[in-house]
């Protein structure tokens, strides 16, 4: 049995414009120590998909439903909210793409990290303040007894989203998310905090959901990939075999689009042609068959399920893809 | 563009990519199709949209009308006394009297012809006493029709004065910026620290010295530095707004976009400077005609303001006041100038916020 | 720190300056001298009164009379007080003057007797405004779109518009008259206070309840409370400990011109209740033509003011780290 198991999650927003399906019946499950990768543009679900199992939906406008989130054994949607607020920043963690505007600007770092401690550990005082400090020491700030009674506003961007890990990290969770972490950073730091990511997952022992918007942030940190488009998944692999072979259109033509240091710098980038769907229209169709060069009739008509495409290779849960055309191995 | 893409472009900035000339072609023709809706007419909708917003402003414009046409009404006459015990309660009849211009103060030219009018329309026909009389036998609902006039007066009068002011200096030192603005905004703050009100009365007090010089030698009537004073007053928030947009507007990135794009200078300043900072005027404008008016009342409540024979609602309130004792309760005194006073000023703030809302670019489009 | 408050204080003294220095030469600019409406009085009484009050030295003289304890008489130190035994040591010495109508008072007298009053009044109106303000606000910021909210904004836009002399005299019909829990009018005992203060009170709750109502939402919308939420604080406890710190600093900031405000409607609200505190004294004072007086209580409460504001300032650097008091 896999650490978190999602089956069928829907989130709904009700906006002046209509009913918006941020996140349209997604299954996906996370191995515990795994690493994974959930890629896709602004507005494919996402980050939405990650706060709704950690039940952090504003309600209203947003309302989450799943045919079961199985988190460690318990099911998350069948918990009280008290008792999935206790599992927050406890076993299930997240960090935010801002570390800019994701710490309070009106508490000190110590403060803010001992604040976990009391919840979570029932530690409190000087003793909170030490784990405190080996905890900024555990993300590689230097001095961290020094940083603990700063504020916010006087740490490096790259500095406060080590804070915000540290943060994540101070309860020993078994499951982070991490909701674009580097996105907001210069491209140093992000190199620097992405290997921080990846060291603290095997010293912890923890799983690890990296959501972004960038391929080549997965490429090197995770085990598998999911791509997700207009709320649904549509396809997922072990990061190797994306990028390899990718078989829905849709991943293809992102991996097409990603400029590379050996390409002719005369010829231009090709891009994806139209624009994501309106979440609020949409119809029974694949939500990518406007903009798919694969496109047959059957795609304006049904939605198609992710299916396993291929079995062959390594890892037991196989490459799956959510399309009736799929690309051949070969194809890339 | 997707922001997957925007990423992919960025990296790939040293990579040199390029639109071919059809690209950019399609790229005008498609900009073309995009049609801007213009602030003003966005906002519009917008307050039409916000019912209560819409209401107050009907209300308003009932109120305007029933004030600036006050002489045409067969309302009794507001200043005529009728000395009896007590105030009399409201009565809602149809009386037989008629009044003419010697039984109020001055009148403009088209307010004795609006008297005239209604002398040939009502001939003596006229209200009875429909909200009560005051305790010195006047009408109240013709108190508070007329009172309106001069409550209004004021607060256009100082208004204006405030605006003027407030936009001149606040433009001036945007503006011209550097040291300049500098010291004009610290004055600006030594003025906020004072608290004005005392000054104002201060102020107030010592004109009334030279009301007699400033009647006889320089036809300056007393209400004409009253509304002055009060509008000096509420210039310095006016100023510092306007000194504020100014000064973002000049450091904005659209205006040197407009200004790559090869705006002129005129045009530069109608198109978009003038209309940025008009918006954010005409919000703090409906918002100070009622703190105007709240002053104008409050100062008529000490005794400093509009004096009798002439009425507004600031001496109603006084009035009303004075005729609560405990033995008999006049109740129409209290109730009927509050509800006018209180119903108006509600309607302003009301139509101040929706403005505030509709004008505001964040909230466009919602 | 320092260098701010020292920067603050020169810019204090300077304002006050202004303040005393265009309300004294304005003040002995009216024609025919204060004293003009008692023309009648006897010439004799008239020249003791002169003499007294030093109107037939220069203009700059006086001034410097007023403004300190310098020596300018040339027969010696004389007696000026109301009684006739305290010198008038001018305003460096704190001593505003003796009063041109009360005969028998100086203007610190006067003030003295009247100030605890309206400093009692003002701070239990500021309490209900605090009280009221607040707990409207996050209320109306909670139950947000809702039945709470519609009818909180609903009273705050009306305590807003409405002139506090008229929720003044709704508050007597019904809390004196329909329901007699309350004296109509008067000082003396805590019963006294309460309508009065309320009144003076309500329209800045109802401003206070419009700031923290917008200052919450904002705060409320912030990334800062999804990770307080995500790291699983309580929900009351991200209400108290992390909203309510940024929510409020728009209030704290207010409390500057609220207490300007407060100030300035206790010169009605005095006069409706018939409390003899400074502001009646004001006014009185600006009707009677008593300069000093008036001169006095403006003075004092430009001193007040601006030392609110002063604290206010400070206060908020205190709860915002980020604002640094650097600019004056």
């Amino acid at each position: 049995m896999a650490l978190l198991e999602v089956r069928d999650l829907q989130v709904r927003f009700t906006t002046q414009q209509g009913v918006v399906r941020a996140v349209d019946g997604i299954s996906f499950d996370v191995e515990a120590g795994e690493s994974l990768g959930l890629v896709g543009e602004s507005g494919s679900g996402k980050s939405v998909s990650s706060l709704a199992v950690l039940g952090l939906v504003p309600n209203p406008p947003g309302l989450v439903t799943a045919r079961s989130i199985r988190f460690d054994g318990q099911d998350l949607t069948r918990l009280s909210p008290d008792a999935l607020r206790r599992l927050r920043g406890n076993e299930l963690a997240m960090i935010f793409q801002d570390p800019m505007t994701s710490l309070h600007p009106l508490l000190t770092v110590s403060e803010q990290l001992t604040e976990v401690l009391g919840l979570h550990a029932g530690l409190r005082g000087i003793a909170a303040r030490r784990v405190a400090a080996a905890g900024l020491g555990d993300v590689g700030i230097p001095e961290p007894e020094s940083r603990l009674d700063a504020y916010p506003h006087e740490l490096s961007g790259g500095m406060r989203q080590r804070v915000m890990i540290a943060m994540a990290l101070l309860a020993k969770p078994k499951l982070l998310f991490a909701d674009e972490p580097t996105t907001a950073l210069d491209v140093t730091v992000q190199a620097q905090i992405l290997e921080l990511l990846t060291d603290l997952r095997e010293r912890h022992g923890m799983a690890l959901v990296l959501i972004t918007h960038d391929l080549g942030v997965v490429a090197g940190t995770t085990d598998r990939v999911h791509v997700m488009y207009a709320g649904k998944l549509v396809e997922a692999a072990a990061t190797r075999a994306l990028f390899k072979t990718p078989r829905h259109p849709y991943t293809a033509a992102l991996l097409k689009s990603v400029p590379t240091l050996i390409g002719d710098p005369d010829v231009p980038l090709p891009s994806i042609e139209g624009q994501p769907p309106d979440l609020t229209t949409l119809g029974a169709g694949c939500p990518f068959a406007p903009r798919c060069r694969r496109v047959v009739e059957r795609c304006r008509l049904e939605a198609p399920r992710l299916e396993l495409v291929s079995a062959t290779e390594p890892g037991r849960r196989g490459h799956a893809a959510a399309c009736f055309e799929p690309l051949l191995p070969t194809a890339s | 563009m997707s922001e997957l893409h925007k990423t992919a472009e960025t990296r790939g900035s040293d990579l040199r990519w390029q639109l071919s000339d059809a690209d950019l072609e399609e790229l005008f023709r498609q900009s073309k199709r995009i049609k801007g809706e213009s602030l003003g007419r966005d906002a519009w909708r917008r307050v039409r949209r916000n019912r209560p917003a819409f209401a107050a402003l009907v209300f308003l414009a009932l109120v305007a009308f029933g004030s600036l046409l006050a002489p045409l009404w067969p309302l009794p006459s507001p200043m005529v006394l009728d000395l009896q015990d007590e105030p009399q309660p409201p009565e809602w009849v149809l009386a037989r009297g008629g009044w003419d211009a010697k039984d109020i103060w001055d009148l403009n030219p088209l307010d004795s012809a609006l008297l005239q009018v209604r002398a040939s329309v009502f001939g003596d026909l006229q209200t009875g006493h429909w909200l009560g009389t005051d305790s010195k036998g006047r009408d109240l609902l013709s108190r508070i029709v007329w009172g309106s006039r001069i409550s209004i007066q004021v607060a256009l009068a100082a208004t204006l004065c405030s605006l003027i002011v407030g936009v001149t200096y606040g433009a001036f030192s945007g503006l011209v910026g550097g040291r300049i603005d500098n010291l004009m905004m610290r004055f600006v703050d030594v003025l906020y620290s004072i608290p004005f009100i005392f000054v104002v009365i201060f102020l107030i007090t010592i004109l009334n010295e030279y009301r007699a010089v400033l009647v006889d030698d320089y036809g300056i009537e007393h209400i004409t530095v009253f509304y002055f004073v009060i509008g000096l007053i509420y210039w310095l928030t006016m100023a510092r707004v306007v000194r504020g947009q100014v000064l973002s507007l000049k450091e904005s990135e659209f205006l040197a976009a407009a200004r790559v794009l090869g705006a002129s200078t005129p045009r530069i300043l109608f198109r978009h400077i003038v209309p940025n900072v008009l918006s954010i005027v005409i919000v703090y404008l409906t918002l100070t005609v009622p703190a105007v008016m709240l002053f104008e009342a409050f100062l008529s409540f000490l005794g400093l303001g509009v004096e009798p024979p002439k009425v507004s609602w600031g001496l109603l309130a006084v009035d009303g006041i004075e005729a609560i004792n405990p033995i008999k309760t006049f109740w129409w005194l209290v109730f009927a100038p509050a509800l006018a006073m209180g119903s108006t000023l509600l309607a302003l703030n009301v139509v101040g916020d929706g403005l505030r809302d509709a004008l505001d670019p964040k909230l466009r489009g919602k | 720190m320092l260098g701010f408050l020292a920067r603050r204080f020169v810019w204090f003294l300077l304002t006050v300056w202004v303040v005393v220095t265009v309300s004294f030469f304005l003040m002995r600019a009216v024609r025919g001298g204060p004293f003009s409406n008692e023309r009648s009085l006897h010439p004799a009484i008239e020249a003791n009164l002169q003499a007294r009050y030093h109107l037939d030295w220069p203009l700059w003289k006086q001034y410097l009379q007023y403004l300190g304890p310098f020596e300018l008489s040339d027969t010696g130190p004389e007696a000026l007080g109301g009684d006739g035994t305290d010198r008038f040591g001018g305003l460096l010495a704190g001593d505003l003057g003796p009063s041109f109508k009360y005969r028998d008072f100086s203007v610190n007298d006067i003030i003295r007797q009247s100030l605890p009053i309206s400093v009692a009044l003002g701070s239990l109106a500021l309490v209900f405004a605090l009280v009221l303000g607040l707990g409207a606000g996050i209320l109306s910021a909670l139950y947000r779109g809702r039945g709470a909210d519609v009818w909180i904004r609903l009273a705050a836009t009306l305590g807003i518009a409405l002139p506090n002399f008229v929720i003044a005299s709704f508050l007597i019909l019904a809390f004196v008259f329909v329901l007699p829990l309350f004296p109509v009018a008067g000082w003396g005992t805590l019963a006294h206070l309460v309508l009065p203060s309320f009144a003076l009170g309500a329209p800045f709750a109802a401003y206070i309840s419009r700031l923290t109502r917008t200052g919450m939402l904002e705060v409320l919308s912030n990334d800062y409370i999804r990770t307080a939420h995500a790291k699983g604080v309580p929900p009351l406890r991200v209400l108290w400990r992390h909203a309510l710190k940024g929510g409020l600093l728009p209030v704290v900031s207010y409390l500057g011109p609220a207490t300007a405000g407060i100030l300035t409607g206790s010169l009605v609200i005095e006069k409706v209740f018939a409390i003899p505190g400074t502001g009646s004294h004001f006014v009185n004072s600006a009707l009677n033509r008593d300069y000093t007086l008036a001169m006095g209580v403006t003075i004092l409460y430009t001193v007040l003011v601006y030392g609110l504001n002063l604290v206010v300032d400070v206060a908020y650097s205190v709860l915002d780290p980020r604002i640094e008091l650097e600019d004056a």
